[in-house]
């Protein structure tokens, strides 16, 4: 029968194309030991510049005693969504404590730091909504947008002239159709700290179109929370703004609070919708107990010792001036970013050589002693795909003399690899 | 009439699955419950907004009243009139470790569930039939524990940085190559957050081109995996082999919908048990099927690893399948290993696959020391090579438990879904009003059930759904038959009419299938 033919004929592509075994995302570094300040990376001691430890909180004994108590108290899983007896004691008083440290309403507390942003964003956008985002959006603010099947806009990077010419174009098509109008919603996404770009997004004038032309702003903090901010809060602190005219604010915990998972905070209007509809919240197990206790004694040492962020924006700058002038290497980011890039000047050509290239330099300074990592993306998948750099990870526990070490291998290694 | 499937040797044992068909009077009734709480919802709605009613949920700010609403009236109506009414049943917290036996905070609500008030006063020794702690893995003292604790100290609770950046530790290493031993497989990866797991790695499996083909009630995981892969997705009826036969005959025939050109791949989407129904995918054939029409197979373990199989080893054990069959073998941590996070197995190309090209890898922080300590000593433990017989003990246990359990609700005449070995037991209530009772009388008594309604469930379909731990005593498990018995008759929940409908007569419409397309 032609039917059986159709069938033995058909043959399927291989579940997954080969990968070529020096593809440089195949082969991870290995690390032994905790990841903390002095980490050992295949084999060898070097200073941690590639790990988000902002605070240097993962290596804090506090941290750890108050976890150890949580474990001989709940063990380690929670064994079941917040909904199936999975809401312990400690999320409470997490979302507590977070929602009090922010000034907001209420917080809402996601188990993984990704999925944060990603349940967060489909939650209140659905088919037919509009979102204007940032071209430098990180990769789960674009998975939450694709599963919420809204019509994205893109705008230039921190251009605020091009989003409001979006916005004015979106204007006049209301008024062809006022109907659909009223009951499309629309909303802004921006990042406070882009982890793409180092830089900080200007909130004042996004704060005046958000009641111009009526969107609702929600703003991703992950790496601005307890860094930004004269008390860590962020940049709603940073520019000094009602912290009630952000719709959302939604972060997470795993780069100054060095525990695991994500906050949602806000008014409780916005917050409580997402207990029965953020996907992330109501299907999963929840945040194991011993993280969430870290994360409580984590905001009491931020909150406790408020010069910290001081000391860490100083550091910040102290590398940003240290870093410039290296041949070949520009550093992009604001001065006060503890998480920078290095980008070549000149590209050589292809990506494939760019990171090659990088590679070199990475190699050179992990032979000398400073940890450093290559910004690692999808290449495929990425909307607007930055170019290859190498990350710089500045955290209040690096020494003055190790942030000079770091700058003179840099340039050495800059020197010998890229002349 | 109890159905058996042998099919012609593909299954060793008995596939004894039952779901009885709903009795016409309590269908009936339990359309007229919701049509009633339907009418009362929109009294209360129109005294509302009339402002005869004080309303009490919270509203926008002031200042953004003239934005486009949030949220639109009609989308929350069930959740103001109908799921307040009951929301007592749900978010309770706890107050100590989840094993079998758990305390709870009491919570009182002065104004009829819209906010709640904690006494204080913590309610002790609740019999938790809840959690999902199958292998009773949920201990905050022991062997598991202990090591964790070491770890924490060593470590530290976070890790800062993704798996390809800087957070790829030898723990991970370590867990993996003990997964892929255990499991069978060549090689497996291992990721924070079991949901993730399968909403990050579908995509990187399958992309515009390909067809899934997905299980009628899976998990919202896959389905937001499946969706945001851009794959065609297709539908099958539960765990119906015809339905999937079809689909797959029809798919390799007649080729992508448009273009007629052929497809790059077909992917199949089961999961070992379901959760809400308890039944136990019909692997077998599934994999005889695949063979045949050349497709790839993901299972979903998240429910079966640990909990099914004489050692443990999942729904493929269970069947005594070869695990090589399985082109992605997932699971969590969750359930069975009392800890966080999800795993992929599969061949050594794959794994590779993955660790280069999954979203997990590359953005999204590594799991957490501690946590990859408990694995790993539970997965020794369930293997054996700890030393003891432990783990073999708690899975006998476990499956003597289910045996007993199910044996008994049925005899008492209840309506129970699901095959006869799976340890998730789905007692059905049916009617709205019951929802709210069965899980308030239950709580009164000592035990803490969990009861799923809309929209988890189908509409007039609700139920209670046990899960069953190898912590659980014969004792512990007679109280609860016994508190059950009573609520029954309390409550007129044994409907039973003992008229098992064999599967394979459920009518299954020849005609179409439904193609879900973005």
């Amino acid at each position: 029968q032609e039917k059986e033919e159709l069938i033995e004929e058909w043959q399927p592509e291989p579940l997954v194309p080969p990968v070529p075994k020096d593809h440089p995302a195949l082969n991870y570094n290995i690390v032994s030991g905790p990841p903390t300040h002095i980490i050992t990376v295949n084999g060898k001691e070097c200073i941690n510049f590639a790990s988000f430890n902002f605070l240097g909180l993962l290596d804090n004994e506090k941290v750890k005693s108050a976890a150890q108590a949580s474990l001989k108290k709940y063990g380690v899983g929670t064994c079941g969504p917040r909904g199936f007896y999975g809401t312990f004691d400690v999320h409470l008083e997490l979302e507590e404590r977070l929602a009090k440290f922010m000034r907001t309403e209420e917080a809402i507390i996601y188990s993984y730091g990704f999925a944060t942003i990603a349940s967060a964003i489909p939650a209140y956008s659905k088919r037919g909504d509009i979102v204007f985002v940032d071209e430098a959006a990180c990769f789960a603010i674009q998975k939450g947008l694709q599963a919420s099947r809204s019509n994205i806009k893109l705008f230039k990077h921190n251009d605020m002239a091009d989003l409001e010419r979006l916005l004015k174009e979106q204007e006049t098509e209301d008024q062809k159709n006022p109907r659909k109008a009223r009951v499309t919603r629309r909303f802004i996404v921006v990042e406070g700290l882009y982890m793409n770009t180092g830089d900080i997004c200007p909130l004042p004038e996004l704060i005046k179109l958000k009641y111009k032309y009526k969107v609702r702003i929600f703003l991703e903090e992950s790496l601005s929370f307890g860094v930004l901010g004269e008390h860590g809060r962020g940049i709603t602190e940073h520019f000094g703004i009602n912290i009630d005219d952000i719709d959302l604010i939604s972060a997470n915990m795993e780069n100054s609070l060095a525990s695991i998972g994500g906050f949602c905070c806000g008014r409780s209007f916005i917050i409580d919708h997402q207990r029965l509809s953020g996907q992330g919240y109501c299907f999963s197990a929840s945040l194991p107990p011993l993280l969430a206790a870290a994360a409580i004694e984590a905001l009491n040492i931020m909150e406790d010792n408020p010069d910290i962020f001081q000391t860490l924006r100083a550091k910040c700058e102290h590398i940003h001036k240290a870093l410039q002038g290296i041949s070949g290497l520009k550093v992009v980011g604001e001065s006060f970013s503890p998480a920078l890039h290095l980008q070549l000047e000149e590209s050589c050509g292809s990506r494939e050589n760019d990171v090659k290239l990088l590679k070199r330099v990475v190699d050179y300074c992990m032979n000398g002693g400073i940890a450093l990592t290559q910004a690692r993306y999808l290449e495929k998948e990425e909307k607007c795909l930055p170019p290859p750099s190498i990350r710089v990870v500045i955290t209040v526990e690096q020494t003055e003399q190790e942030l000079e070490k770091a700058a003179s291998l840099l340039k050495e290694a800059a020197q010998s690899v890229l002349n | 009439i109890n159905h058996i499937v042998h099919n012609g040797g593909l299954y060793k044992r008995p596939f004894n699955e039952a779901f009885e068909e709903t009795p016409m009077l309590v269908a009936v009734l339990t359309y007229v419950g919701y049509g009633v709480l339907t009418l009362f919802g929109y009294l209360r709605d129109f005294m509302r907004q009339w402002k005869i009613e004080k309303c009490q949920n919270a509203t926008e700010r002031e200042e953004q009243k003239d934005f486009v609403p949030l949220y639109q009236d009609f989308e929350n109506f069930y959740n103001r009139n109908l799921y307040m009414r009951i929301r007592d049943s749900w978010n309770r917290p706890i107050c100590s470790v989840p094993g079998a036996k758990v305390d709870m905070m009491e919570r009182v609500s002065h104004d009829y569930n819209w906010t709640f008030t904690y006494t204080g006063r913590v309610i002790k020794d609740i019999i938790n039939m809840g959690s999902y702690n199958y292998l009773g893995f949920a201990q905050n003292a022991g062997a598991c524990q202990e090591a964790a604790a070491k770890v924490l100290s060593q470590y530290g609770a976070g890790v800062c940085s993704t798996r390809q950046e800087m957070g790829n530790l030898d723990k991970h290493e370590e867990l993996e190559k003990l997964v892929a031993r255990f499991l069978g497989v060549e090689s497996a990866m291992a990721y924070g957050m079991g949901f993730a797991t399968n909403s990050m790695n579908i995509p990187a499996l399958v992309g515009k081109g390909c067809l899934i083909l997905s299980d009628e009630l899976n998990h919202a995981s896959l389905v937001l995996g499946a969706r945001l892969s851009g794959a065609t997705i297709r539908i099958f009826k539960h765990n119906n082999m015809q339905s999937l036969e079809k689909l797959l005959k029809d798919a390799i025939v007649h080729g992508q919908p448009r273009t007629r050109r052929p497809w790059k791949k077909i992917l199949i989407l089961v999961e070992g048990i379901y959760s809400m129904e308890g039944s136990i995918v019909r692997l077998p054939e599934v994999i005889a099927l695949k063979k045949k029409y050349k497709s790839y197979l993901y299972l979903d373990e998240a429910h079966s690893i640990g909990a099914l199989g004489p050692s443990g080893r999942g729904v493929v054990e269970y069947f005594g399948l070869n695990p090589e069959d399985v082109d992605v073998m997932m699971g969590t941590f969750t359930k069975s290993f009392g800890a966080a996070g999800g795993y992929i197995g599969g061949k050594k190309e794959l794994i590779d696959y993955l660790r280069t090209y999954s979203h997990s890898a590359v953005y999204a922080t590594s799991m957490s020391p501690p946590v990859v300590e408990q694995i790993i000593t539970s997965v020794k433990c369930i293997m054996g090579e700890d030393g003891t017989t432990i783990g073999r003990a708690r899975v006998q246990q476990l499956a003597e438990n289910t045996r007993y359990f199910r044996r008994r609700l049925k005899e008492m005449g209840f309506i129970i879904y699901g095959n006869e070995d799976s340890p998730v037991v789905p007692l059905m209530l049916y009617m709205p009003a019951k929802i709210g009772a069965f899980g308030r009388e239950m709580l009164k008594r000592n035990i803490g059930v969990v009861v799923v309604g809309f929209p988890a469930t189908p509409i007039i379909e609700s139920r209670a759904r046990f899960c069953l731990s190898a912590a659980h005593t014969k004792e512990m498990l007679d109280t609860a038959l016994k508190e059950i018995n009573e609520v029954g008759d309390l409550l007129q929940l044994k409907y039973s009419r003992r008229r098992l409908v064999p599967l394979l007569d459920r009518p299954f419409d020849e005609t179409t299938y439904e193609e879900t397309e973005d």
